[in-house]
């Protein structure tokens, strides 16, 4: 019987140096009612089983370390509290869908490849002097691709998205939102260089609405929703493709 | 990935939501049907008629009637995911102010077919 | 990145799905459970003469017409994805499959209203 204050947390643990295959490990953690699941592996790292490797920064949601399944769900653990998976036991696996490097500890290189390829950053559209100021922007403007800057690449809607877990070619909700956070932006010019991404089968067309990313997200960044609006956007440049445009501009 | 939609209530309904497809195929084969017998003369559709009497039949449109209700509902529930950012006088429109309106819109079709089809069918 | 033709399938997924969902319950009360119980709908309300002299119109076939192909051409989108989420590896006889099934519905539907005649 578990001693009062104590709750068991299950580990997936998984040393590619040692072991076939990832297998369960069990560790009695005592808590208090403010401790979140980080806590408890920091506690088990600590005090329990040094070994036991997994990612963690800011422990505020913000830096996006420290995402991992938690009883099934992709939540980071520093905002995931243990009081709320009373009564135990609490099941740990490293992010799903996502190749385990060790323990809880995946790799993100294929995001961050990903990331890159969608040119994530703001694309002038003009050669701008430093005379000519700053880009005035107005709230509205703001508006439309503030909530998608919120991205803090935790991976938690990778984890989360069934057509990523099916093919691993797929752009993913993360990717997809950060690529129209700056087609949304009024600074930026590059949205003819960013739709051959969206274009592709990997880009937009591997999205069936399925809606979890939106649902896990910590920083309710709507990945679904960046995805979905885009179809059309991507269908209208299909369609409309072999019409002269004016200018050279998108 | 095997299962994959068992393993979650959100995954279950996104099945639910996504086998609706088989009722609304199914209906469009019914009056595809319904248009050939049409076209073969009198004995034809009026065996079709009598075809959608049977018990059979009925329990089968009580069943797609369901799906369709299904879809209706599940496809305004999506449908704002779908659309950029709306501004109405300046402020964001909720994405549930758009499901809602599909909602109503879907019940006002509703309505506005069934008046017709009283005027027409009687 | 090569560019997806998934747009062609889409539009007519999209149209299909906005049509079953603003026209599809009430259809299906009306002409499988309304009419055939006799509901509130005179159970003749789709007597031969009726709805042959209806389908004569060009409007309402045109209306006929893409009410089914729609429908099918939306719902067989979503069959054929529903296939690869299950793991069912569908390939090209998969897309053919369905795809041909809502074509096969749309060229019998056409086929059909207008051999109905004007």
């Amino acid at each position: 019987m578990a001693e009062p204050g104590t709750i068991e947390i299950q580990v997936l643990r998984y040393h590619p140096e040692r072991d076939e295959a990832p297998a369960w490990q069990s560790y009695q953690v005592p808590f208090t009612d403010d401790m979140s699941v980080l806590q408890g592996l920091q506690y088990i790292k600590d005090e329990i089983d040094g070994t036991l490797s997994f990612r963690w920064s800011c422990r505020m949601a913000i830096c996006g370390s420290c995402g991992m399944m938690v009883n099934g769900k992709p939540r980071l653990s520093c905002a995931t509290f243990l009081r709320e998976l009373q009564p135990g036991p609490v099941y740990i696996e490293a992010l799903a869908h996502l190749p385990i490097e060790r323990d809880l500890v995946v790799s993100v290189d294929e995001f961050v490849a990903k990331l890159a390829g969608v040119k994530p950053y703001l694309i002038p559209r003009e050669q701008r002097s430093l005379a000519q100021g700053e880009y005035p922007q107005t709230p509205a403007q703001l508006e439309r691709f503030e909530q998608y800057s919120a991205c803090i690449n935790c991976m938690l809607c990778y984890a989360a998205c069934p057509e990523y877990g099916l093919n691993r070619d797929f752009l993913g909700p993360g990717v997809l939102a950060l690529l129209h956070r700056y087609n949304a932006d009024s600074r930026d010019g590059g949205r003819a260089q960013r739709m051959p991404m969206l274009n592709a089968e990997e880009g937009v067309w591997t999205c069936m609405a399925v809606g979890y990313c939106s649902e896990v997200c910590p920083k309710q960044v709507d990945p679904a929703n960046a995805v979905n609006q885009n179809k059309v956007v991507s269908a209208m440049d299909y369609f409309l493709r072999f019409l002269p445009r004016s200018g050279g501009t998108p | 990935m095997r299962g994959w939609w068992r393993r979650d209530p959100f995954f279950m309904r996104y099945m639910l939501r996504e086998t609706t497809a088989l009722a609304v195929l199914a209906y469009a084969l019914v009056l595809t049907v319904g248009f050939v017998r049409l076209a073969q003369g009198e004995a034809a559709w009026d065996g079709w008629l009598a075809a959608l009497r049977t018990p059979w039949a009925l329990l089968l449109h009580f069943v797609l009637l369901a799906a369709m209700a299904l879809h209706a509902y599940s496809w305004f529930v999506i449908m704002p995911k779908t659309m950029p950012m709306m501004f109405v006088g300046g402020r964001r429109v909720a994405g549930a102010v758009i499901t809602r309106a599909g909602w109503a819109a879907a019940v006002l079709a509703a309505l506005a077919l069934y008046a017709l089809a009283r005027r027409w069918l009687s | 990145m090569k560019r997806s033709n998934a747009p062609l399938l889409w539009l007519p997924f999209g149209a299909g799905g906005l049509l079953a969902a603003l026209l599809g319950p009430m259809l299906v009360f009306i002409t499988g459970i309304a009419v055939p119980l006799g509901w509130s709908l005179r159970p003749d309300g789709l007597s031969y003469a009726r709805v042959h002299a209806l389908a004569q119109h060009g409007w309402a076939k045109v209306f006929l017409f893409l009410l089914v192909a729609l429908l099918a051409w939306h719902a067989v989108h979503r069959i054929f994805h529903s296939l690869h989420d299950l793991g069912v590896h569908a390939g090209a006889a998969g897309k053919l499959l369905c795809y041909g099934a809502a074509l096969a519905l749309t060229v019998a539907s056409a086929a059909s209203l207008l051999a109905i005649g004007f």
